[in-house]
């Protein structure tokens, strides 16, 4: 491997709490009159990109959005679930911003910056006001303020939530704010139109090429900096509870012309999924992390027991979390909730037809709190965990098992959220930036909107007012030979005419990255996928084989390139696991653990983030790395016991 | 909701359906379009009906012919993305569910399913089961919003709200738009879609401000897209994955006649 460079995340200097308030000061700003001339590309329509939309279009620059699907509402920030975390301390149980960047930190096992996580905190109480201003219907208490649960990870009381659809709500919050924004004419809405290249002239990101999903049509669009806000990678694992569509193709083609490609494994398994019932499965659905609030995980003591769980005696019962982590107990953070499970199923006390499964059960909180109150707190969740698996969770303990959800990993931004490349922003899951190893529960939503409503709207101004522009349109070559790239890979694809659909790639490539890049990885296993990956890459440009035509809706054609994609980038997976010889937050080195199988960080030599450079196809990319340093807290061993 | 039976089991094989379908096909907006019969042997209970279009779409590629085109996405019952007529019923037959919700073991083995996309002037066929659904987006456009800007508003807990006003709001704010109530109702209407909007904010002290122009404007917007009226058969109600209630289409037309007489006065 080449030597890489060390590369600066430009956090301001200053005390951590002064940082933000201090470089919004230092930062130049755009005059009202100026900023109309100004046109933003905004790529993907979820809690990140909806909210930034609308928020700079308020502003007055000329809003472009995009997305995939058929309306800006159904982004997959919608399935978010449980809540939204802020530090309101409106249940006075001592929380604080402080705690809460702490909590954070902590939570993402010492892996992020320091001043994006307080930063984050410290936005996060506005984000619930905005949120109550434009009518999102928060839970609420009979007095008439808002009501808060707890969640993973935390000791306190802070996450906002809107029954089991926080996510659907804040994102119908952010939409509604862009069509507000719409019908104003200051945004333009671009509806199934996906990413297929990223437009740069003169080092400076300007514009993208899209392909018309409805017409087939590529068509070019020019602006004076580019915003991606394209989500996660988790379908790279095939099965996993992002949406059918959802992909990393925008973020690849960035990577692709440059931009830093940031700690690619670091990937969440979310502990409470429902579990996989047979091959056809299409993905896998996520049960609420606020369910281990009153439901107990358990197995049974004994290996292979086949009884029924009604037929398991108390005593014959291992509440294993509640045994080991006695200070969190079930509410511990999900990669260590996760692993547990795994390492249950793997002693053969797994439960369900499969064994690969644990009980969550809630008999003792209805037992507790009545049926009413569990029906009225999880009644959605129950429902569809009974339509789903034909089993009725009030009677019969659920049956869950991790699955992939988030990746914490993303393209590398700085302080600003802006990539290597200059006028390339990185909004939302898409970046890498707040979570470090491990994302707790309610912090997605968090940093979805923090990053659209309050850190965008200031930085994306600084760098209008600190850079020029080459004057352009989408006349300079930079679109022809983009938009001739992307027709050629197009018909590359169409002209293969093999035997296995781009479905079977997927799953293929999904069951080596679940075996080799899951929850557990070793050295063996990484060398393993980084043989694998590339040949079944090479199989995939010989034997698939896509349908249809170029000039229609072609949903073969939209999976076959997405495909393409993640067969480079779990590769490039496999390839920042081996590389990170430590265990930290959802990356979990076999080789690196404590006597009590707990992750087992190796500080020296890792506390840095890894942003993979690439060098073309035939050559390993390179592994720079951007030092993370701790003036504020202490690196100490994660304990949730 | 489903019954408690026994679970059905994969490894064995005896549960398996054969199943004959009946879907429309049609190549793009400008094609006439026609029923098309595909047969499945081994359908899995344990399947979506989604999966279930999933395997009949490999096959089709296995015989290099044209996969189905229908819209999906979060397959978990939120985004709003998956239609489809099953036996003339917006999302099949289980009620308050989307039809990625809804499982093979809801069907028998030997039944025959015909599969249809959303039927309706304002929602066009783009190809087979597709539709467009952009006119829903222009109606939020003319007024689903509260105006207020990105910025610093009041702390959260300074607007208290009675707690049953804001289950209502949820309640109508649960619509995940997906069109099935236009598609149920005889006259393709959109009251309940737009209903819906309207009533969660009239429930809510935030944007009362501009609460008359809301209702007029996406009345006005729903009425020129060619969305029907209402005639009160409560098809959508029925046929509603998120249980909207139609208490919500008359809350939106007393906000309506109270704007009429607000704008009279």
């Amino acid at each position: 491997m080449s030597e890489g460079k060390k590369i600066d995340g430009k956090v301001p200097a200053g005390a951590l709490e002064k940082k933000w308030e201090q470089h919004k000061f230092n930062m130049k700003l755009v005059n009202p009159a100026n900023k109309r001339k100004y046109k933003v590309i905004v790529v993907g329509t979820g809690l990140a990109g909806g909210s930034a939309a609308a928020s700079l279009s308020e502003l007055g620059y000329q809003v472009d959005a995009f997305c995939i699907q058929d309306s800006p509402r159904r982004a997959h920030s919608i399935a978010a679930q449980g809540g939204i975390n802020a530090a309101k301390n409106y249940p006075n149980d001592g929380d604080s911003v402080w705690r809460l960047f702490y909590d954070t930190i902590k939570g993402g096992d010492y892996r992020s910056r320091e001043a994006n996580v307080y930063r984050l905190a410290e936005v996060a109480n506005s984000i619930i006001d905005q949120c109550v201003a434009q009518g999102v219907p928060f839970a609420r208490e009979y007095g008439g303020t808002l009501s808060n649960r707890s969640f993973g990870g935390a000791q306190v009381s802070r996450t906002f939530y809107a029954r089991g659809q926080t996510g659907q709500q804040l994102l119908l919050g952010a939409y509604s704010a862009m069509m507000k924004q719409v019908h104003k004419g200051k945004i333009k809405v671009y509806t199934r139109r996906e990413m297929v290249e990223l437009v740069m002239i003169d080092g400076q990101a300007r514009g993208i090429i899209t392909r018309n999903l409805v017409t087939g049509e590529l068509e070019k669009h020019h602006a004076d900096a580019v915003i991606l806000a394209t989500g996660g990678y988790g379908n790279a694992y095939y099965l996993s509870t992002n949406a059918m569509g959802s992909n990393a193709s925008a973020a690849w083609r960035a990577y692709k012309k440059g931009a830093y490609f940031a700690n690619p494994c670091y990937t969440q398994i979310h502990p409470t999924c429902i579990p996989v019932s047979g091959d056809h499965q299409s993905k896998l659905t996520l049960m609420s992390e606020s369910l281990r609030n009153d439901g107990r995980v358990w197995v049974p003591k004994k290996k292979g027991d086949k009884r029924k769980p009604s037929e398991i005696p108390e005593g014959e019962r291992d509440y294993y979390l509640e045994r080991i982590y006695p200070s969190f107990g079930n509410l511990v953070p999900r990669d260590v909730a996760s692993r547990n499970a795994k390492l249950q199923a793997d002693d053969g006390k797994g439960v369900g037809s499969t064994g690969m499964a644990v009980y969550l059960d809630f008999a003792d909180a209805i037992k507790r709190d009545g049926y009413e109150t569990i029906k009225a707190k999880y009644g959605n969740l129950f429902d569809m965990y009974e339509r789903i698996t034909d089993e009725n969770p009030y009677d019969i303990p659920m049956r869950i098992y991790p699955a992939v959800h988030y990746t914490m990993g993303g393209l590398w931004v700085d302080y600003n959220l802006m990539s290597n490349i200059p006028g390339l922003f990185v909004l939302g899951e898409a970046n890498f930036s707040d979570h470090g190893a491990n994302r707790l529960g309610a912090s997605a939503l968090m940093q979805g909107l923090a990053d659209g409503y309050f850190v965008i709207p200031n930085t994306l101004g600084n760098y209008f007012g600190t850079h020029s522009l080459t004057p352009a349109d989408t006349q300079h070559s930079a679109y022809t030979e983009a938009t001739a790239a992307a027709e050629q890979k197009i018909n590359q694809l169409m002209n293969i005419k093999g035997t296995k659909s781009a479905d079977q790639f997927h799953k293929e490539l999904g069951l080596i990255m679940w075996e080799f890049v899951g929850m557990g990885r070793n050295e063996k296993g990484l060398n393993e996928a980084l043989k694998k990956i590339p040949a079944l890459r090479k199989d995939f440009w010989k034997n698939l084989r896509v349908t249809g035509e170029t000039d229609n809706i072609n949903i073969e054609l939209e999976k076959a390139l997405r495909v393409a994609d993640f067969l480079e980038l779990g590769e490039l997976m496999a390839r920042d696991s081996l590389a990170r010889k430590e265990s930290c937050g959802g990356h979990f080195r076999e080789e690196s653990q404590t006597p009590e199988n707990e992750a087992k960080r190796d500080d020296d030599n890792f506390t840095h983030v890894a942003a993979w450079e690439y060098c073309g196809d035939d050559k390993a990319p390179i592994r720079n790395v951007e030092e993370l340093k701790f003036e504020n807290v202490k690196l100490t061993q994660r304990s949730y016991k | 909701m489903a019954g408690h039976g026994p679970k059905h089991s994969e490894q064995d094989g005896a549960d398996l359906m054969k199943i004959t379908l009946k879907i429309w096909r049609q190549k793009n907006a400008q094609d006439k379009g026609q029923m098309e019969d595909y047969q499945l042997d081994s359908v899995s209970p344990d399947m979506s009906f989604l999966e279930m279009l999933d395997v009949l779409n490999e096959d089709l590629v296995a015989k290099e012919s044209d996969p189905i085109a229908f819209d999906h996405d979060c397959r978990e019952g939120i985004c709003g993305t998956c239609s489809l007529m099953i036996n003339g019923q917006a999302h099949g037959p289980e009620k308050a569910t989307t039809t990625c919700q809804l499982h093979m073991r809801k069907f028998k083995d030997g039944d025959t399913i015909v599969i249809e996309p959303w039927r309706a002037k304002a929602f066009p066929v783009q190809k087979d089961l597709m539709v467009d659904r952009s006119a829903f987006d222009q109606i939020m456009a003319a007024g689903g919003f509260v105006d207020i800007n990105t910025g610093a508003p009041q702390d959260a807990n300074a607007l208290p709200i009675a707690k049953e006003n804001a289950e209502l709001a949820m309640d109508a704010a649960a619509c995940i738009g997906c069109g099935a109530c236009v598609a149920s109702c005889e006259n393709a209407s959109a009251m309940l879609f737009v209903g819906a909007k309207v009533s969660q904010f009239a429930l809510l002290p935030q944007g009362q401000l501009e609460a008359p122009d809301r209702v007029k404007n996406m009345v006005a917007k729903m009425d020129e897209l060619g969305f029907g009226n209402c005639t009160n058969e409560a098809e959508c109600e029925a046929s509603c994955p998120k249980d909207i209630s139609i208490s919500n289409i008359a809350r939106m037309n007393r906000e309506f006649f109270a704007a009429a007489l607000k704008a009279n006065s």
